[in-house]
């Protein structure tokens, strides 16, 4: 296992020019040793190739990789010790499930007895004990991917194990349960992991630290509730959470506003209903009221902006057409400057 | 349009597709088929175009037999889960495409119609493109346009946001029921998830196996599931359902817990087989309040939708799974106690029909 530290920009271009021109911006980036990381983002962000240079199929067009201190830039998947699982099943349909975990294992020469014990762990720890000798071939889309999962993670001695998007294939009804084991397998496993997912559910249930990516730039690198509850770019309040972070103008909150910032960010869950006229609430109209079976989304326009609250049903909600005020200062109301960045977030309850 | 069916069934060989059912759509308005995939969403979708003729029974369009009306003798818009246009054509050209076959509008006319719909859709400034050189998203835009253009009394929608990212299926999703809710058409749309009926509202028809199990006004169904199967089709995460037996003041769950809720008195004797406590995820909370009945547990994992965490825990009384507002960190194997305010408990009887609904606080 090691740590792993990225210093580098990539481009397919020969001359780039514009910033799109890079599929990933300069950046600096350190995956800690036995850390689990996902990259988050939509198609095109760049968090393929940041994998791909991570695993060495693809050689940065500038700056360094480098695993534990040692220069890796141009060494091979092999070289570097690397474990891949990608989005379908990658295993032998004539081998036994056994075979098949074994397989990495018997490569790298490792003694009988040691991969005995080691694919029992693992199988044991993928509930696949019971399958071990039946032919992959005869298996379900999602037991042969819980077997690729286990030829990923059989090799104690990978400097990373990563995933791209390993879930893809796997029923719905079943993810879950495929999303626990990988997180208990991190913690019994110590594994360096990373993750690549345009789904939010997955990058923040298995990683402890996110990285969400744009336009081939991370812009914040944190935990869940981090990312949840102080976005430290307008992308992220805007991708994580369904509906994503309110943005409005900072002048409309004369005074309360820091220097610099542009824009107010405030979540749905964090926009509360308030009294008429009531200090640093917004008046608005109720254009919309959806009931989402345990909780409202009220939609309101304020001005020409449009503010999503998310009430509890245990009050009366407001209907279509209502004037309402908003409460959108609070602890968890943010800052950003007009480079989309936070400058500052309220860190007490408005007086 | 107003879009009856009448005791209308699919049978393809020996398999039955659709059960015998009658379903009468309210006019202009958007009604959801709700089911997991081969419920019968699409089969049904089908019979109602006319792409397929149903095995039997009646589909009446507007007080009119149009059973075995083949789709183009009959005016209506459809959208599918694969983006659709014509790959040859631009993007004024195919949102365009069903203008001119309608006939009797002039070139700028199309024109300006094109470019209205368009602009409501965000696709204005990609007009001149082809749609391979666009976004999956914008591609899907383009057919929707199309389906739009055609301005049919009918519009049927099968799961038109299942191949998009999660953040563009939010956007799409809030412009979709606005031009719903502000158009003509009579509206169906098939999807998987229970979640995306509540954003759209209007009625529902929840789908299992081939049968229609119960329509109505979306958040009706979701409140009142008249049986174990709808609660199990709407709702996401699942229903969290838990054996229990009647008691002298409600129930007693197979751990031995009493939960005090009140059972009707008719048909008593019907209450003495095995009963099903459901609780659905959103009413288990961390945080006692006064008349709660604890659940303590352990923590098998949480899951963060950005939005909301999805605790699940094993008890005494089974897995349960909690939805709690927000992002929240719980280690796995912790203890965690969960606690639930009986009065939002579901009672199933033995055959899985409703006994008891939570009442609204309304």
């Amino acid at each position: 296992m090691s740590r792993i530290d990225l210093d580098l920009a990539h481009t397919y271009k020969p001359n780039p020019k514009s910033d799109e021109d890079w599929a990933l911006l300069p950046l600096r980036m350190v995956f800690e040793d036995g850390g689990a990381y996902a990259l988050l983002g939509p198609s095109g962000c760049g968090k393929t190739t940041m994998l791909n240079i991570v695993s060495g199929l693809i050689t940065p067009s500038h700056g360094t990789v480098r695993f534990d201190d040692a220069d890796v830039t141009h060494a091979t998947p092999q070289q570097r010790n690397i474990a891949q699982v990608f989005q379908f099943p990658v295993i032998y349909d004539t081998m036994t499930v056994s075979e098949n975990l074994a397989f990495p294992l018997l490569n790298r020469g490792v003694a009988p007895e040691r991969i005995r014990a080691r694919v029992g762990v693992i199988a044991e720890m993928l509930e696949l004990s019971g399958q071990l000798n039946q032919r992959a071939a005869g298996l379900s889309a999602d037991q042969k991917q819980k077997i690729s999962l286990g030829r990923g993670l059989v090799r104690e001695d990978v400097s990373a194990v990563l995933f791209d998007e390993p879930l893809t294939v796997i029923d719905p009804h079943l993810k879950w349960q495929l999303r626990r084991k990988l997180k208990q397998i991190h913690h019994e496993l110590k594994l360096t992991l990373i993750y690549v997912t345009h789904d939010q559910v997955e990058a923040l249930t298995f990683a402890d630290q996110v990285v969400v990516m744009t336009r081939g730039k991370a812009v914040q690198v944190g935990s869940a509730s981090q990312l949840f509850e102080r976005p430290e770019h307008m992308f992220v309040g805007h991708f994580i959470g369904s509906p994503g972070m309110n943005f409005l103008p900072a002048a409309l909150t004369p005074g309360r506003a820091p220097a610099g910032a542009a824009t107010l960010g405030v979540r749905p869950e964090h926009v509360v209903l308030a009294t008429q006229g009531a200090p640093g609430a917004l008046q608005g109209t109720v254009v919309q009221a959806q009931d989402i079976g345990t909780y409202w989304l009220v939609h309101a326009k304020v001005g020409e902006h449009v503010v999503r609250a998310r009430v509890s049903g245990e009050y009366a909600v407001p209907e279509a057409g209502e004037t309402v005020w908003l409460g959108v200062m609070g602890p968890h109301t943010c800052f950003y400057a007009s480079n989309e960045e936070l400058v500052a977030a309220l860190t007490e309850e408005p007086a | 349009m107003e879009l009856k069916l009448e005791q209308v069934g699919k049978q393809v060989g020996a398999s039955t597709h659709l059960y015998p059912l009658d379903l009468t759509l309210v006019p202009r308005a958007v009604t959801v088929l709700l089911g997991a995939t081969q419920a019968g969403k699409t089969s049904l979708m089908r019979l109602m175009a006319g792409l397929d003729k149903p095995t039997q029974g009646r589909v009446l369009a507007d007080g009119t037999d149009v059973t075995g009306v083949p789709v183009r003798e009959r005016n209506v818009a459809m959208v599918y889960q694969q983006f659709i246009n014509y790959p040859s054509m631009s993007v004024a050209s195919n949102i365009a495409s069903p203008l001119r076959l309608r006939g009797g509008l002039d070139r700028a006319a199309i024109a300006r119609r094109v470019r209205e719909i368009a602009s409501r859709l965000h696709i204005d400034h990609f007009l001149e493109r082809l749609p391979s050189e666009l976004s999956g998203g914008q591609q899907q835009r383009v057919a929707l346009a199309r389906a739009l253009a055609k301005a049919a009394p009918l519009m049927l929608l099968d799961e038109p946001l299942v191949n998009l990212d999660y953040k563009l299926r939010e956007e799409l999703r809030d412009e979709l029921s606005t031009l719903f809710a502000t158009g003509d058409a009579t509206v169906v749309y098939a999807t998987t998830e229970p979640t995306e009926a509540l954003l759209l509202g209007g009625h529902t028809a929840v789908l299992d196996a081939g049968e229609l199990l119960q329509y109505g006004p979306t958040a009706e169904v979701f409140r009142r599931p008249k049986s174990i199967r709808v609660a199990r089709a709407f709702s996401d995460p699942p229903m969290n359902l838990v054996e229990g037996r009647s008691a002298s003041l409600g129930v007693t769950l197979s751990s031995g817990l009493q939960l005090h809720v009140p059972l009707p008195e008719a048909g008593a004797q019907a209450l003495t087989g095995q009963l099903t406590i459901g609780v659905r995820a959103g009413a288990l909370r961390v945080r006692e309040r006064p008349g709660d009945v604890a659940l303590p547990g352990t923590v098998e994992l949480a899951e963060i939708s950005g939005s909301d965490t999805y605790v699940h825990a094993a008890t005494a009384v089974g897995e349960l799974v909690a939805q709690l507002t927000g992002v929240h960190r719980f280690e796995l194997g912790s203890p965690i106690t969960l606690y639930l305010d009986p009065a939002q408990a579901y009672v199933f009887n033995p055959t899985g029909d409703l006994l008891v609904a939570p009442k609204d606080k309304a």
